[in-house]
């Protein structure tokens, strides 16, 4: 065992102590319920900004833009530019109402049967395409960090996801606010210092920083010497069908945010809607700041670090730590390692979580089971039954997609699906009066079922032969899911869901009732 | 209590944990259908109120066109990137182009119009106040007057 493993797992031991010392303090709260109204809008914003950063942001857009230059900035704005979503359309109304995930939101005035039934699907789905992500990154960085043992990338995912889901399953890691609160400070410390790093290589100027941008040479499969301006837009996304990819990629982003399960229960943890608006413009400020510093991120590995070395030694998705090697060494390596990977495990906990209790609560129990439980303690048996399911297939996947899919660009599906599926019946259900359950079920199902089917068919799954010619299927899976949700309330009419129309945009508008809902 | 133990999200129960699981209790809150959350308040008197529909014009009145512009100016990109390359390629400072420029411009554009938001939302939590404030007020009277 070298230096760097041995740091490693000391930062990791040490990480995962004070989230274990920082989750306990917090125990005096009773149950969730009346302990969600304590937190502050600057604590909730952070905790928004740790759950959001997942190893997409910080292993993947720094490998993009590695590899890729410009085009994989793209992928920062996007995820910036959508909290203007969330802030100016479901934040708000979603406290208001005091509601909680998005099957509550649908079940509120449509027929909870069939729209919970959907609406965890949907979350399972969503959630197993992030954790898919989480997995590859996870991998590579633990190959990496074993490299001469002989560890190949398919045994690190095996070994280590399982790992991961059993210390979450058995009550290791929660997905508490204080977790993603140090995650969150983590891994800005982690970015501005590299960042700090990037510049003072550069003599701390920033026309000699974009001088070398401007000339990034690597070698191309055939092994030509290439040197290109890495501020030009065009090196991922090629003609044809680049300028569509690249607005199905924006859509995706920009309208998936506002649909992730596990960032709409955020919203629910603060007294009022005033704070939740609040907590999310302490999310964009940090959030921002952070994609503007994948910059140095990810043009410093391009140009300090380089593809071709970057290529050899664990692939697109370890530029940020080889980066951090590269500029001090061993030690911060170990250091910046074991951030990714505090940041991994704390969203595969979130994700394991929402994705394993709304399968359980709202298919298992209140679907299947009429809203009984049968037997003390089943929900939590089928819980952690689907955590390992999810689990199981999330690292299939990931071994099947190999070390070189870049997690940036799966995370993104997951958006895909969320914007295609979640989005618009979430919005539809919030302002529109006809909206009906069969319009949620057929939104969910078409966005759900379109977006699947167009990743399948894609040029990522199919290589050449692909019949979809985009990666991403936001800009045709996301009118779907609009279209099917409209069809399907104009076939049928529902008017109990019309009549508490009323009701409901009335609580989403002024927060009337909501503070019953926090009085638990 | 004990049941509460053995809970995917157990003792710390923190903030923002998904609702704990086997319960066998009421339903939280944030389940309850319409049918199930009654006598809140008279929902059609309230949205019948003036004030009420000056908050929900007022809000429309800012969210709306925020939406819109913002849904532009981004979209804007990736649409400049893809089809107008030789504007985007344009170099402004040093070798730094109108692409890179107009990518960072979005970060701040994201930031002025949340500010902007945050303060005309202000008055919005004004406006929900006095129609709160107002319908309480009304019950005081109803239940002295029995």
């Amino acid at each position: 065992m070298n230096a760097s493993v041995v740091m490693f797992l000391v930062f990791i031991a040490i990480t995962l102590w004070i989230t274990w010392w920082a989750a306990r303090k917090n125990t005096g709260s009773n149950a969730y319920f009346a302990a969600g109204r304590s937190l502050t809008a600057w604590q909730n914003g952070i905790a928004v900004a740790g759950d959001y950063m997942s190893a997409a942001s910080f292993l993947g857009i720094a490998g993009i833009i590695a590899f890729q230059g410009y085009d994989g900035f793209m992928y920062s704005v996007g995820w910036l530019v959508a909290y203007l979503t969330v802030l100016l359309i479901v934040a708000e109304p979603l406290r208001n109402a005091g509601k909680y995930t998005m099957a509550d939101v649908l079940a509120y005035r449509l027929s909870p049967r069939p729209v919970r039934a959907m609406g965890a699907l949907s979350t399972l789905t969503v959630s197993t395409f992030y954790m898919i992500a989480q997995m590859v990154g996870a991998g590579a960085l633990v190959s990496l960090l074993l490299k001469g043992t002989g560890i190949t990338f398919q045994s690190a995912v095996i070994v280590i996801g399982i790992l991961m889901i059993v210390y979450v399953v058995f009550g290791g890691m929660l997905a508490t606010t204080w977790v993603q609160i140090i995650k969150a400070i983590l891994l800005m410390s982690g970015t501005i210092l590299l960042s700090v790093l990037v510049m003072k290589h550069f003599g701390f100027s920033f026309s000699a920083f974009f001088q070398a941008i401007s000339q990034v040479s690597y070698h191309d499969a055939a092994g030509n010497l290439i040197t290109q301006d890495f501020l030009q837009p065009g090196l991922r996304y090629k003609p044809p069908y680049g300028a569509l990819d690249l607005i199905s990629l924006g859509m995706a982003l920009i309208f998936g945010t506002a649909g992730l399960p596990h960032i709409l229960v955020r919203f629910y943890t603060v007294p009022d809607a005033r704070t939740a608006r609040k907590s999310v413009v302490w999310a964009m400020v940090i959030i921002g700041c952070f994609y503007i510093l994948t910059t140095f991120l990810g043009f410093g590995a391009a140009t300090i670090v380089g593809r071709d070395f970057i290529s050899r030694n664990g692939g697109t998705n370890m530029s940020a730590p080889l980066l951090a090697q590269a500029l001090a060494g061993d030690l911060f390596f170990a250091f910046i390692s074991a951030i990714a990977f505090a940041t991994i495990l704390a969203v595969v906990a979130g994700l394991t979580i929402s994705a394993s209790t709304s399968f359980a609560h709202d298919f298992w129990t209140n679907v299947l089971h009429h809203g009984r439980e049968r037997a003390p303690g089943e929900e939590v048996r089928v819980a952690r039954v689907t955590a390992f399911v999810v689990g199981a297939i999330s690292i299939t996947i990931a071994i099947l997609l190999g070390p070189n899919a870049n997690v940036a660009f799966l995370v993104a599906l997951a958006f895909a699906v969320a914007a295609s599926a979640n989005l618009p019946v979430i919005v539809l259900s919030l302002f529109w009066r006809r909206f009906n359950t069969a319009g949620a079920v057929g939104g969910l199902a078409t966005g759900l079922l379109s977006s699947l089917i167009l990743i399948l068919l894609s040029p990522s799954i199919m290589k050449a032969n692909a019949l979809f010619p985009l990666e991403n299927p936001g800009i045709i899976s996301i009118p779907l899911g609009f279209l099917g949700a409209v069809l399907g309330t104009l076939l049928t009419r529902e008017p109990h869901a019309e009549e508490k129309f009323t009701e409901l945009n009335v609580r989403a508008t002024t927060g009337l009732g909501a503070e019953k809902a926090g009085g638990h | 209590m004990a049941q509460e133990n053995q809970d995917l999200t157990p003792i710390t129960g923190a903030a923002t944990d998904v609702a704990p699981l086997g319960r066998h209790a009421e339903k939280p809150a944030h389940e309850l259908t319409s049918d199930e959350d009654v006598d809140v308040a008279d929902w059609d008197r309230v949205a019948a109120m003036a004030e009420f529909r000056q908050l929900v014009a007022g809000k429309r009145r800012f969210i709306v066109p925020a939406t819109i512009f913002f849904v532009v100016y981004y979209f804007a990109l990736p649409l400049l990137v893809g089809y107008a390359p030789a504007l985007m390629a344009k170099k402004v400072w040093g070798v730094v182009n109108v692409a890179y420029l107009f990518a960072l411009s979005q970060f701040f554009m994201a930031w002025i119009l949340a500010g902007l938001y945050v303060r005309a939302a202000g008055r919005f939590d004004e406006m929900a106040r006095n129609i709160l404030k107002k319908l309480s007020g009304e019950k005081l009277k109803g239940g002295r007057a029995q």
